[in-house]
Formats: structure tokens, C-alpha cells, sequence
């Protein structure tokens, strides 16, 4: 395990923020943090990449103690957080080369690296400009490169998309997909349901600072359910004789029926609506997202 | 060790570029001291007996003026580091606790070298006829020097603490009130006697005294061995306060 968390708590005053959390990410995976503002997400983040000590509990990152080695922790991870963390008045070129640097690269290799970011994350035209006149998602993609310039063995990104427009926020998941593929280990946190349905292999669910749930996002979903037929009928008569002839739970002129997602099997439940002169206003077919998970769990 | 030494050499390549850009604060911490100065000789000047011309009794008050303007505004320079997202990025580096504060510290003690070497020629050109040889420029100048370095510091150190650049700017409010209270503008003898202790026994007079006695010859006394006591101890007291500052704000 590249990340190996043990009992972390942490409370400032009377507020708990963190209760116990546990976590362990397999190395080349990507791990959600999910959950509503103040869920804890960012504390445990802060924890994992040395800046806030536990009150209690045990972290490793890549086999180094957070709280007995900072400085190897640091120097194997990167953190993109909440807030884009470049220097306004520093141009994205100097930037780059200055973190680079910071992590002990060669003058050369600091600045070969920069020239590659700049032309992964398409900012080599805005390179030679002063950060303040980049727009937001320009800015979150250089924060990122900024991340990426020693090529760490894990990445904490902390809300990689908060407050981004639908195209820069879609630009930031190819790259992060990208660099799964390049085998990097991935913590992040997300308030977005989708994202990490997208993104992760695993999913922690947190609430008020304990987890509520983990795993895949396919088993959370089955946790609380599998795919169901949705069945909408014009009036009570008809919903009463469906509910007879069929398996299901029945809501308001609704009836939702248990499926296994084929079409065969969706054939078979038209094909007895018929056989009983039934004909539903509507059908459509339903697999819980993560949004029933995170309800169902955090109600 | 090497890194340590890159670490600085890099963060003050970035805070020198960062002042750099920062056009109005530079430009702020050289105009203010000129027109103090202005101020100060043509205007409040006629009215003070000094004994001497007034413009070479001010202008080392005016040196010091301009450096300890230029020291404070260290403080707003490092609070707004400080409450940006950068410095999470910089604390999650692998790099020395110290190197950032010593960026800024050696950003701040070169701007204010410039402000200075520009006070000295405009106060030539205001009627200031320094004696001294060579030496005692020399002397003048690596007084100062510490004096600025120390109050640097201090000033990153307020800037650490500071909640916001305007609280900062509030805490570094008294590193420009104090030489009011020196020998600065006026002899203290001239001030009531309460609070002429006040003007004797603070950092600013021994220094000025003795910039007065190098540069136009003025007693020395002991305000030598004073003034470098307390800018050493200043110095010494600064440099542990902002880096533990800075530590103790690390682990929160």
C-alpha cells in the first residue's frame, strides 16, 4: 500500500473534523475522497501531505512516516490544492522552473521538463505571460504541471475542479486519466459525485469526519440496490393490475421493477404488460448513481 | 547541504523578481522617504534648531526612515504569501523552513539598498555635505546594513503571524512611528521630559547618533557599541522569532 493512514483524528477547539479515518490506496491506483463541504476532506488531505499533524493516528506515504519524516514524504508527492497555487506575478515559465528546482532538479532538467508541460497542458503560448492575466482553468492546468515537474509517486488533488467551467473541468479529467495511465498513485478529493465515478477505483465516502462507506463505485451502488424498470402508468386502475401481474414496488402511479439490465429481460416485462392489456405512459430504466449512494448513506 | 543552498539561492531569485514587479510598493518605499525629506528640509527644517544645517542633522534620520519603510512593507510582502494558496504548495515541498522567509529578507534588504543609494544622492542635491572618509562611509553602511537585515526579519516575522496583508500592515505601523521618537528630526532635548527616556533608551538613536558621527562628525560616545548591541540582538531575536513562527504555523 502507497498510502497508509491508521486512526487519524483531529479536531481544532470542540470541532471534530476527523474521527477515526483509515485509508490505504494501492500503488497506480486512484482513490475518491467524496463527501459534502466539511466532511473532513481536506484535513485528511493536509494530514497525509505534512502540513497539519493528527492529533492521533499513523500515516505512510511510500513506506515514509508523515509525522517522523516529512521531508521524504515531501519529497515523494505533490499536492494541487483547493486554491491554485502559482505565483501571480511570475510568468508560467517561471513557475514551473522555480518548483522544479525547489525539488532539487538540474537547472537543465528543470527547464526540459517545463518545456514538456507547457506543450502537454497546451500553455506554451501563454508561457512567457504573467500568471494574473491567465483564466481560471489555465491557471488549475499550470498548478497541475506545477505538480507534475519531478514526477511524483503520488498526487493529492485536492477538489481538482471546483469552480471550473464544463470544458476545463472536462480538460482537467483527460489529464488526470492520463496520468493513471502513466501509472501515478491518485488521492482525491471531490464534493462531485460524478467525478469520482469517473476517475476513481475506489471510493471513500466521508461524513462528518468517519467514513461512511468505501469500495468501488459499482459496489456502492449495488450496496443500496441494482438496476430497477420504471414503469409510469396514466391512472390507479391500471398501476393495481401491473402490481399483480409483475414483481415490484409501487410509488405513485409508479412501478419499479427489479431488473438485471438486458433487454431480454425488459422484453419479458413489456410482453406480460400486454398479455394483460396493460399500457404504461412510460419506461425507462434506472442504475442508482452515486447521488442515491450518498443519500441513502449520509440521510 | 548543496540543496539548502539552492533552496534560498532559488526563493530569493523569486521574491528579488517578485519586489521587482511590485511596482507600487518600490515605487512607494523610495518616493515616501524623498518626500519626508522634502518635507522635513524645506518645510518643518526652518522652525528646528539643531545647531547645525538641519538638512545634514536629518538626512541619517531620513536614512533610516527610508529603510525601516522599506523593512516594514517585508511584513505585507510575506502576510500575503502567507494567506495565499503558494505557501501550502512551498511547505509541501522538500525544502528548508527558512528558505522562504530568507528570499523575502534578502528581497527586502536589496530594495532597500536601492532606495537608500537614491535618498543619498537626492539628499546631495538638497544641500547635505557629509564629512567622513572611507571608513566611516564603509561603517555607515554595514550599520545600516545590519539594521535593515534585522528589521527585515522582524518584519517577516510580524508578516508571519499577520492575518491579512492589512493586519500586517497594522503590526508594522510602529517600525515607522519610532523614529519619530528619536534623535531623529529633533534633539530629544527638545522633547518633555517624560518622554525624553523613551528618545535615549530605543533602538533608533544609538544608530542615528553614530551615522551622524560618521558621516558628519558629530560625539560618537558609546553610541556605537550601543547601537550594535542593539541591532545584533534585534537581529538575533528576529531571526529565531519569524522561523519558529513559521514553524509553529506549519503544523496547525
Amino acid at each position: 500500500m502507497i498510502i497508509e493512514a491508521i486512526g487519524l483524528r483531529k479536531s481544532y477547539g470542540a470541532n471534530e473534523v476527523l474521527t477515526g479515518v483509515d485509508l490505504s490506496v494501492e500503488e497506480g491506483s486512484v482513490l475518491a475522497l467524496l463527501g459534502p463541504n466539511g466532511a473532513g476532506k481536506t484535513t485528511a488531505v493536509r494530514i497525509l501531505t505534512t502540513l497539519t499533524k493528527p492529533d492521533s493516528g499513523t500515516a505512510t506515504i511510500a513506506g515514509y512516516d508523515v509525522l517522523r519524516e516529512p521531508a521524504r514524504v515531501r519529497g515523494a508527492i505533490s499536492l494541487t490544492g483547493q486554491y491554485a497555487a502559482v505565483d501571480e506575478n511570475q510568468t508560467g515559465r517561471e513557475n514551473l522552473v522555480m518548483v522544479g528546482r525547489l525539488m532539487h532538479l538540474g537547472r537543465r532538467t528543470a527547464q526540459r521538463r517545463t518545456a514538456e508541460l507547457l506543450e502537454q497542458f497546451g500553455l506554451t503560448d501563454a508561457m512567457d505571460r504573467r500568471v494574473k492575466t491567465y483564466s481560471g482553468g489555465m491557471r488549475r492546468k499550470l498548478d497541475l504541471a506545477m505538480s507534475l515537474i519531478a514526477r511524483p509517486q503520488v498526487i493529492f488533488l485536492d477538489e481538482p475542479t471546483t469552480g471550473l467551467d464544463p470544458a476545463s473541468r472536462s480538460a482537467m479529467w483527460d489529464a488526470i486519466v492520463e496520468l493513471v495511465r502513466g501509472g501515478t498513485t491518485i488521492l482525491l478529493t471531490t464534493q462531485y459525485l460524478e467525478e469520482a465515478d469517473r476517475l476513481a477505483d475506489r471510493v471513500v465516502l466521508l461524513d462528518h469526519g468517519r467514513i461512511v462507506a468505501s469500495g468501488t463505485a459499482d459496489a456502492l451502488k449495488t450496496q443500496i440496490g441494482g438496476e430497477r424498470i420504471e414503469l409510469r402508468f396514466s391512472d390507479e386502475v391500471q398501476l393495481l393490475k401491473a402490481t399483480g401481474v409483475l414483481d415490484g414496488v409501487a410509488g405513485e402511479l409508479v412501478l419499479n421493477v427489479p431488473s438485471d439490465g438486458t433487454a431480454a429481460h425488459l422484453h419479458h416485462v413489456l410482453d406480460v404488460l400486454r398479455d394483460n392489456g396493460l399500457e404504461p405512459e412510460r419506461v425507462s430504466s434506472h442504475r442508482p448513481t452515486l447521488d442515491d449512494v450518498f443519500l441513502a448513506l449520509t440521510a | 547541504m548543496t540543496h539548502a543552498v539552492t533552496d534560498v539561492v532559488t526563493m530569493i531569485d523569486r521574491s528579488v523578481r517578485l519586489a521587482r514587479r511590485n511596482v507600487d510598493t518600490l515605487f512607494a518605499s523610495i518616493l515616501l522617504p524623498l518626500l519626508m525629506m522634502a518635507l522635513f528640509v524645506y518645510v518643518f527644517g526652518g522652525a528646528i534648531n539643531t545647531g547645525t544645517e538641519y538638512v545634514n542633522y536629518v538626512v541619517p534620520g531620513i536614512l533610516l526612515l527610508t529603510t525601516g519603510y522599506g523593512a516594514a512593507s517585508t511584513a505585507m510582502v510575506v502576510a500575503d504569501d502567507m494567506n495565499s494558496g503558494m505557501i501550502d504548495r512551498l511547505r509541501s515541498l522538500p525544502i528548508h523552513s527558512f528558505a522562504v522567509l530568507t528570499g523575502h529578507v534578502v528581497a527586502s534588504v536589496a530594495r532597500n539598498a536601492a532606495s537608500t543609494a537614491i535618498v543619498i544622492l537626492a539628499s546631495l542635491a538638497m544641500g547635505f555635505r557629509p564629512g567622513g572618509g572611507v571608513v566611516d562611509w564603509l561603517a555607515a553602511i554595514g550599520l545600516l546594513l545590519l539594521y535593515v537585515v534585522a528589521l527585515s526579519w522582524l518584519a517577516a516575522g510580524l508578516g508571519v503571524i499577520a492575518k491579512s496583508v492589512e493586519s500586517a500592515s497594522t503590526l508594522s505601523f510602529f517600525m515607522l512611528f519610532l523614529p519619530y521618537l528619536s534623535s531623529a528630526f529633533v534633539p530629544p532635548e527638545s522633547m518633555p521630559s517624560w518622554l525624553q527616556p523613551v528618545s535615549e533608551h530605543q533602538p533608533i538613536t544609538p544608530v542615528i547618533e553614530t551615522i551622524r558621527s560618521l558621516l558628519i562628525g558629530t560625539p560618537m560616545g558609546n553610541s556605537g557599541r550601543l547601537a550594535l548591541a542593539w541591532c545584533s540582538g534585534l537581529l538575533l531575536f528576529s531571526v529565531v522569532l519569524a522561523t519558529s513562527l513559521y514553524r509553529r504555523r506549519n503544523s496547525r
